[in-house]
């Protein structure tokens, strides 16, 4: 069987997801495999929820993940995490950021934001949890909170540091580098 | 090789084929081909149109004069363009021209979700259906290739996961395209009766001599496999279909249209059982039916929304034949995993400092009969603001309220049109047109945030700037409803809330046609800086007042005002709102 590597990248609109996908695309490249990624644009960007399909392996046919196949959940977002949770397989790693955006519903006080996301998430899946606005802060920009969270993923994918490097330098532009 | 977008592949093939004229108007998943052409090929000339039928009008004009043309659009947009389309058919072409239809199976962004390979079927036109970005690339050249030897517009159909899916793309050197110019035909050009009885006779002809290449076409391939089961796809559902069932004997259509019934028909006769995957109609199925091949489709597949490979391979499962065949591989019906109790939605919002929320939070107040349209304003429809009541398609809203107020005059001191600046100027101005002469009395906002915000910030006719930044005559709306006739105008700020309760109340109440200018641009648009108000949380009540505005920066913790200091812009709509002075006017307000 054909074994490609899914990974589902979600939280809202404004998050730095697209960036993300994109750094983890090109590591694949660089590193030699095949590769493909789906986004939804349009209305998700207005503060909805947004998410990240990428794939890579010897040879990709879909670029979608389906249900109950994603190697690994990179979540921006608490509730986020918990909404994609249905992506991953048996077995999947959430790597979940520490971190709260409330819908409107939420905001207006319609409905309740989940209080127990991370021992939801813990009682089905390895779980990581990422605190990476702090992390992103101690380092200098508050706004490279995608790249730390990357980070952990980086570190549970089969391409060395090497490629990594290669991947910012062909995505990143120059001057955002040196955080 | 290059990971590139179905839209960039695009932009990228029309580069490669020697394109010298693009024209679109923004729709997604369509946007970002014209946006690429303007950004990256400056050889080609590139322009957004006022709406779909101009683009294409534009099109076959460059393709007369020899230069091939691309336009570009979502699959409503061609809706517009159908009358040049229909048309152009008989005339042909002179250079190449082909049309982007970008469909969105699943409704990510559209009103509906019509499948627009009807549109080639209905025209006649050769249809090509690219599967990834590689194929969205060459299938450009190929089809103004097609386009010009066989004299006629060509198609090719993305969908949303072609359109804003990447893979892999090699890139090839730009093709030297044959001179050609113009040289005038009546016969050809002119479709009066006499000479379009001729042409449609000869679309006729040209159509069986497409599906003579389309049988022969290596677009149109069998991959050899499991001979019990054979499945027809095209599109992305091509390599859906490889994902679940690689063992599967598949003829992929890359060109769809004209059906190549002979093909088919070998195929069928190679395999045992015989499959058709498509999303949407039954396109194929009806045609390869009519064939009179025995065919399973859309009696196992849904017709509705999108498909996946998972959903393709539930339905095919159903199937008792196909699922012991595919057993047989190890393949099984997907497990669905357990759904969750249902969690807190995360809906679309207006963003914080959007001017929209104040136009429809005073429509709200009013209560008003609001015919809406497309745009980020649709938003206006959702709760709290809940202040729009219909979205049917572009430019409609201006024609139902004149329409309504027709057919109930007491209906006219209450109902209005909200329309935004690139709605407007797409399909909104006949319209008003129409509201002018037929002695109406409707009511049109005008929601101007200078942009054409939904799809991503796209210039306009109304902007003042092309979509190479380059500037240039911008249309003065409250002057064109003037030489429209309209005698009523106002331009009002829609985060002055007073001001423009005031222009709305009094506008309403005129027996005559009035249009508003609720002007402000995108709070995107001016990247504002956080700028949030002081609050005083022991003056706030929790009356709950300010949560009606429906603004992300809000919340009530506890009962008493916070906002959220890194959203908050300073638009001074809460602070309006506030009774009890909790929110400071002063800090906020300012640009």
């Amino acid at each position: 069987m054909n074994r490609t590597t899914g990974i589902l990248i979600a939280g809202v609109g404004g998050q730095g997801i697209i960036l993300a996908g994109k750094l983890t695309a090109q590591a694949a490249i660089i590193a030699g495999m095949d590769v493909k990624t789906s986004e939804i644009h349009g209305m998700a960007q207005r503060g909805g929820s947004v998410t990240t399909h990428v794939r890579f392996g010897n040879k990709v046919f879909s670029p979608v993940i389906d249900e109950g196949t994603a190697d690994f959940l990179l979540a921006f977002e608490k509730l986020e995490g918990l909404r994609n949770l249905k992506f991953l397989k048996p077995g999947g790693t959430v790597i979940l950021n520490d971190h709260v955006i409330e819908p409107l519903p939420v905001l207006m006080g319609r409905e309740t934001y989940p209080g127990d996301v991370e021992k939801r998430i813990a009682a089905r899946f390895p779980l990581l949890v990422v605190n990476a606005v702090a992390e992103a802060e101690a380092s200098g920009n508050v706004r490279a909170a995608n790249v730390v969270l990357l980070g952990a993923l980086a570190r549970r994918l089969p391409f060395p540091l090497s490629v990594w490097e290669k991947a910012l330098d062909a995505v990143v532009p120059a001057r955002f580098l040196e955080v | 090789m290059k990971l590139l977008t179905g839209n960039e592949a695009i932009a990228r093939g029309a580069y490669e084929a020697g394109v010298r004229v693009a024209s679109a108007y923004p729709g997604t998943p369509s946007t970002e081909i014209i946006e690429n052409i303007a950004r990256h090929y400056p050889g080609i000339y590139a322009e957004w149109a006022p709406n779909e039928k101009v683009a294409l009008e534009v099109g076959i004009g460059a393709s007369l004069a020899g230069g091939r043309a691309l336009v570009a659009m979502k699959h409503v947009g061609v809706n517009v363009a159908a009358d040049p389309l229909m048309t152009a058919a008989y005339t042909g072409v002179n250079a190449g021209l082909v049309i982007i239809s970008a469909d969105d199976p699943g409704m990510h962004s559209s009103q509906n979700e019509q499948d627009n390979r009807f549109y080639a079927r209905f025209a006649q036109v050769p249809l090509f259906e690219p599967a990834d970005s590689q194929e969205a690339k060459d299938f450009i050249r190929i089809a103004l290739e097609v386009s010009e030897a066989y004299d006629i517009p060509a198609m090719v159909r993305t969908t949303t996961r072609v359109a804003h899916s990447k893979s892999l793309v090699r890139e090839d050197d730009p093709a030297v395209v044959p001179e050609r110019s113009y040289e005038k035909n009546f016969p050809k050009y002119v479709m009066v009766p006499a000479n379009a009885r001729n042409r449609h006779r000869a679309l006729e002809e040209r159509r069986e001599k497409l599906r003579e290449f389309a049988e022969k076409t290596p677009l149109n391939r069998m991959e050899d496999g499991d001979r019990r089961v054979g499945i027809v796809c095209s599109g992305i559902c091509y390599y859906y279909v490889k994902e679940v069932f690689p063992w599967a004997s598949v003829l992929k259509l890359g060109m769809s249209y004209p059906f190549p019934a002979g093909l088919v028909k070998a195929f069928a006769a190679k395999v045992e059982n015989l499959f058709v995957v498509e999303e949407l109609e039954p396109f194929l199925e009806e045609q390869i039916a009519a064939a009179g091949i025995p065919v399973h489709g859309k009696d196992l597949i849904p017709r509705t929304g999108e498909l996946t490979p998972a959903l393709i391979s539930h339905s095919l499962m159903q199937d008792r034949t196909f699922a012991a065949v595919a057993h047989g591989y190890g393949s099984a019906p997907p497990v669905w995993p357990e759904e969750l109790a249902p969690l807190p939605l995360r809906p679309p919002v207006l963003c914080p400092g959007c001017p929209h929320r104040g136009l429809f939070y005073v429509l709200k107040k009013l209560r008003l009969n609001v015919m809406g349209d497309i745009g980020c304003y649709t938003l206006g429809s959702l709760p709290p603001l809940t202040a729009m009541d219909t979205c049917i398609c572009m430019g409609a809203g201006v024609g139902m309220a004149h329409g309504m107020t027709k057919a109930d005059p007491e209906t006219g001191g209450k109902t209005v049109a909200v329309i935004g600046d690139s709605t407007f100027v797409h399909s909104g101005i006949t319209g008003l047109i129409d509201i002018v002469y037929n002695k109406g009395i409707t009511t049109v906002i005008i929601a101007d945030n200078r942009t054409t915000a939904m799809t991503g910030h796209q210039e306009h006719p109304g902007t003042g700037m092309t979509v190479r930044r380059e500037p240039t005559k911008a249309v003065d709306f409250a002057k064109l409803a003037r030489a429209l006739g309209v005698t009523r105008v106002a331009v009002v700020d829609p985060c002055d809330l007073a001001g423009t309760r005031k222009a709305i109340q009094h506008a309403v109440k005129s027996p005559a046609p009035a249009v508003i200018v609720a002007r402000r641009p995108c709070v995107l648009l001016t990247r504002s800086a956080p700028n949030p108000p002081d609050t005083r949380p022991e003056a706030c009540k929790g009356c709950t007042l300010c949560l009606g505005l429906g603004c992300p920066a809000l919340s009530l913790p506890g009962g008493r005002i916070a906002i959220n200091p890194y959203l908050c812009v300073g638009c001074g709509l809460c602070a309006q709102v506030c009774r009890r002075a909790a929110i400071a006017k002063e800090a906020g307000g300012g640009e």
